[in-house]
């Protein structure tokens, strides 16, 4: 097993850590504000695999990683405005229409991409890394930490601001209190349906983001059914974060390197099954739920549409 | 502003523009009218307490006032212009503060929070500003916060003075406060009482809502009285200080109910005991852990025909008692017979068929499903039992003679058995599943607090049938909060504290010595060992 522990494989497992963190940190952030405001958001997946397809689509016709980035959050936030009419405005049952929009997303992306490719798959050229002269160059960390395209680090502020907006302003408060007693909410003079469409639509945007980052930085083009199940383990590291930015990053960066582990070991060429390296990510998952599954707290209200004045 | 000041100055029972009025409102729902072409004024510098029995009408308007509901007919006035509150925030701006009857408070938020509630959210909580505020509402309205507490973690007396002070920080010109005392002890209301004549000294308009007569006449400086959802009449003022309490009591039941007080004091019952023993309990004891209290060595006999009553301050282990009886909850120890006849290791649904019947508190959660009909919720207890069902095929039409049956026999007001039942008023439930509980072969009927919650004709009628039910030979557990329905019912008083029976007494009408005894054994001396030693 010494030999794992080469140069190759260390570097290989940093950079994908992060490589697959990013898309998942992007997903659990925006799940963990539509949870806080008491939607149980299950399209996510679907919002995710819409930005991955607009995302890619408008970076290959326009050359622009930065306008790709713009049409992902737009694919995003387009499924999540279908959510927020159905689920927040009209109250519909919040589970079933997120498969919905997931199944419908999965198939919507497939025959576009269908239509406008047949079976090629293009790719969009390799995008710029940022380049810190002296840390870049450092050995095995160098490239995985500070190699990195902005967007990863605009993620990681991400969390930072979303951090101080949960607990220096009112936003934090205003969402708990829309998950937690949305009617304490509604009589207190607040606007139950407002924040709740506002956290669906916020959802939709980082969902969206995250996905065009899957596509046009972390693979370099679209296949059909790509997201993978990035999206649902969002809501997976947005239930385990309890309402703090922090854990959905250290979540993230947990199931990243399980994700990264696997090629990190192909790559080596270890003589471990690659059946059972495939397998690390959801025993991953699994493990992390038996272990701290039962201190998630969720949110009172979570998944009950809010109808004023109903008993 | 000129303007403004001049119509604030007129505001008064003189020029009868009240700070708000409603005029001729009236508000339906499905199959009953809850709100009946009612008019009211309310004045600044006033107490004005709407009285009435549950299901009068009290809510609906709190609901109207609060902008939760709007009414179909009429109008509402603000300062004696005609206005619509049409949203929460509509009631807010008006200057209308609720404290509703159930807790609009966010648990999981601390006091600080939940005070800035509904502010914008981009904003930060303006800390230092609240907390200076709050100095100022503890030196003229004594109401005191811890801040950063979390809501949930306070009493319930506490979260109705953050509901209070949220008014007050709000600059309300009106605060609601809807069953407020439901919830306190009796000291508790004591002290709002008092906080509200100095939120009205301070020029407020306060709406008290409230069932208790006593509290009407201490607390309120004009009752209006609420019948079916029409106004049956109204206490003024100069009225009210001109009558003793006793006079103003009565004149509201006469309002009430179309009958003196006279009638509603309950004398002793005569004791219908028999010899047999029904029900005996041995040495009886329960897990506790941090939220539940365990029960711990009780031992009870129960004779046909006679009314066990069981007092001690509310979550002393009446409940979980009442749980082990009916097989809800798992014994550690202890022997419970029914008839002579071991049931210790007994289901539920065997304990129910040998004739071990439960009539749970929480008429609701526990007893009901509130949004099945009642006929199902009539047959709740019977799944799969004839002759409701027969081969395992349900008889709808079996079931809904059978509730339409129960609904005549105990005289429950609904608009028919496939009403789901959520939307009876909580005596027209009570009613329901005491048929429910009767129905077949009782033996033995374990009341946990029966008439809580309900409106003075309920309560007495539901303690009339409890006297029905031992009469006709069974044994009645009652267990009660309420000192007064005790003695008035129990041939005999077991007292719990702590989760075990601190004693027994015979209910032999010895009037304050035997009040004061009990009241000893609520508080946890224990006769049992005084006797012993």
């Amino acid at each position: 097993m010494g030999g794992l522990l080469t140069e190759a494989f260390l570097s290989s497992l940093f950079t994908g850590a992060i490589v697959a963190a990013v898309p998942m940190l992007l997903a659990g952030l925006g799940e963990q504000m539509s949870e806080k405001a008491g939607v149980l958001n299950i399209g996510i997946e679907g919002m995710m695999l819409m930005g991955a397809y607009m995302g890619f689509l408008i970076a290959f016709k326009t050359d622009s990683l930065w306008l790709g980035f713009a049409g992902g959050i737009l694919g995003g936030v387009l499924t999540a405005i279908v959510m927020a009419i159905l689920c927040v405005r009209l109250g519909l049952n919040q589970i079933v229409i997120g498969i919905g929009l997931t199944l419908g997303a999965e198939g919507l992306t497939a025959l576009l991409h269908h239509f406008q490719f047949s079976r090629t798959y293009p790719r969009l050229p390799a995008p710029e890394r940022l380049n810190v002269p002296g840390l870049t160059d450092l050995p095995i960390i160098g490239p995985s930490l500070f190699g990195r395209h902005l967007i990863v680090y605009l993620a990681i502020a991400a969390v930072v601001v979303l951090a101080l907006l949960y607990r220096r302003t009112n936003l934090g408060m205003t969402l708990r209190a829309a998950g937690e007693r949305p009617a304490a909410l509604d009589v207190a003079g607040g606007n139950v349906l407002g924040i709740r469409v506002f956290a669906v639509l916020f959802t939709g945007a980082m969902a969206g983001l995250g996905g065009a980052y899957l596509a046009n930085i972390g693979a370099g083009l679209f296949i059909p059914f790509m997201t993978g199940g990035a999206g649902f383990i969002g809501i997976v590291l947005a239930m385990l974060a309890r309402g703090r930015p922090l854990w959905v990053l250290i979540g993230s960066l947990i199931f990243g390197a399980a994700l990264s582990l696997t090629t990190a070991l192909q790559v080596a060429g270890s003589n471990i099954p690659t059946d059972v390296i495939q397998m690390l990510p959801f025993a991953a998952v699994m493990l992390v739920l038996v272990l701290f599954g039962r201190r998630a707290k969720l949110p009172a209200a979570l998944g009950v549409a809010y109808e004023r004045g109903a008993r | 502003m000129a303007n403004a000041t001049d119509t604030l100055a007129n505001l008064s029972p003189e020029t009868g523009t009240g700070v708000i009025g409603v005029h001729g409102v009236t508000k339906r729902f499905p199959g009953v009218i809850a709100v009946n072409n009612v008019s009211l004024n309310f004045y600044p510098g006033e107490v004005h307490v709407l009285l009435g029995e549950n299901g009068a009408g009290k809510s609906t308007l709190v609901g109207i006032l609060a902008g939760l509901q709007e009414p179909d007919e009429g109008h509402l006035s603000l300062n004696g212009r005609e206005a619509r509150l049409a949203s929460p925030s509509a009631s807010l701006e008006a200057g209308i503060s609720t404290v509703f009857q159930h807790s609009m408070l966010v648990p999981t938020l601390t006091v600080l929070e939940n005070l800035t509630l509904g502010a914008p959210w981009y904003e930060r909580p303006p800390r230092a500003e609240i907390a200076a505020r709050m100095d100022e509402l503890q030196r003229d309205f004594a109401l005191s916060l811890p801040l950063d507490a979390i809501t949930g973690e306070l009493s319930l007396g506490q979260q109705q003075q953050i509901e209070i002070a949220r008014a007050l920080l709000r600059n309300s010109k009106v605060v609601i406060l809807d069953e407020a005392t439901s919830m306190l002890t009796p000291q508790g209301a004591e002290e709002l009482g008092a906080r509200m004549q100095k939120l009205v000294k301070s020029g407020l308009a306060v709406i008290f809502i409230t069932h208790k007569l006593a509290e009407a006449y201490r607390f309120g400086n004009r009752i209006s009285v609420l019948k079916q959802g029409a106004l049956a009449g109204e206490l003024g003022p100069e009225e009210l200080k001109a009558m003793s309490e006793e006079q103003a009591v009565d004149q509201i039941v006469r309002l009430m109910f179309g009958r003196a007080a006279g009638a509603t004091s309950s004398a002793h019952r005569k004791s219908s005991a028999g010899e047999q023993t029904v029900l005996k309990v041995q040495a009886l004891s329960t897990q506790g852990d941090a939220d539940v209290m365990g029960l711990a060595d009780i031992s009870l006999a129960l004779r046909a025909g006679e009314i066990l009553g069981v007092a001690g301050i509310d979550g002393n282990g009446q409940k979980q008692l009442a749980e082990a009886l009916a097989g809800q909850r798992s014994l550690i120890a202890g022997r419970v017979e029914l008839d002579g006849e071991d049931i210790t290791g007994a289901s539920v649904a065997q304990r129910r068929r040998k004739g071990l019947r439960y009539l749970t508190d929480d008429r609701l959660a526990e007893g009901s499903v509130a949004a099945f009909p009642i006929s199902e919720n009539a047959v709740l207890k019977d799944i799969g039992q004839s002759p409701f069902w027969v081969n395992g095929i349900e008889r709808p039409q079996r079931i809904a003679q059978h509730a339409r049956d129960l609904i005549a026999n105990f005289s429950v007001r609904t608009p028919g058995e496939t009403t789901p039942i959520g939307r009876l008023s909580g005596g027209n439930i009570q009613k329901l599943l005491l048929g429910r509980e009767l129905f077949g072969e009782a033996r033995v009927v374990v009341f946990n607090k029966p008439t809580y919650g309900l409106d003075l004709q309920n309560i007495e009628a539901s303690r009339k049938r409890i006297a029905e039910i031992a009469e006709r030979g069974l044994g009645v557990l009652l267990i009660s909060t309420d000192l007064d329905e005790l003695l008035a019912l129990s041939d005999r008083i077991a007292v719990m504290e702590g989760g075990r029976v601190r004693g027994t007494v015979e209910n032999d009408g010895s009037g304050e010595a035997l009040r004061l005894r009990i009241g000893r054994m609520m508080a946890g001396e224990d006769e049992n060992k005084r006797a012993a030693a």
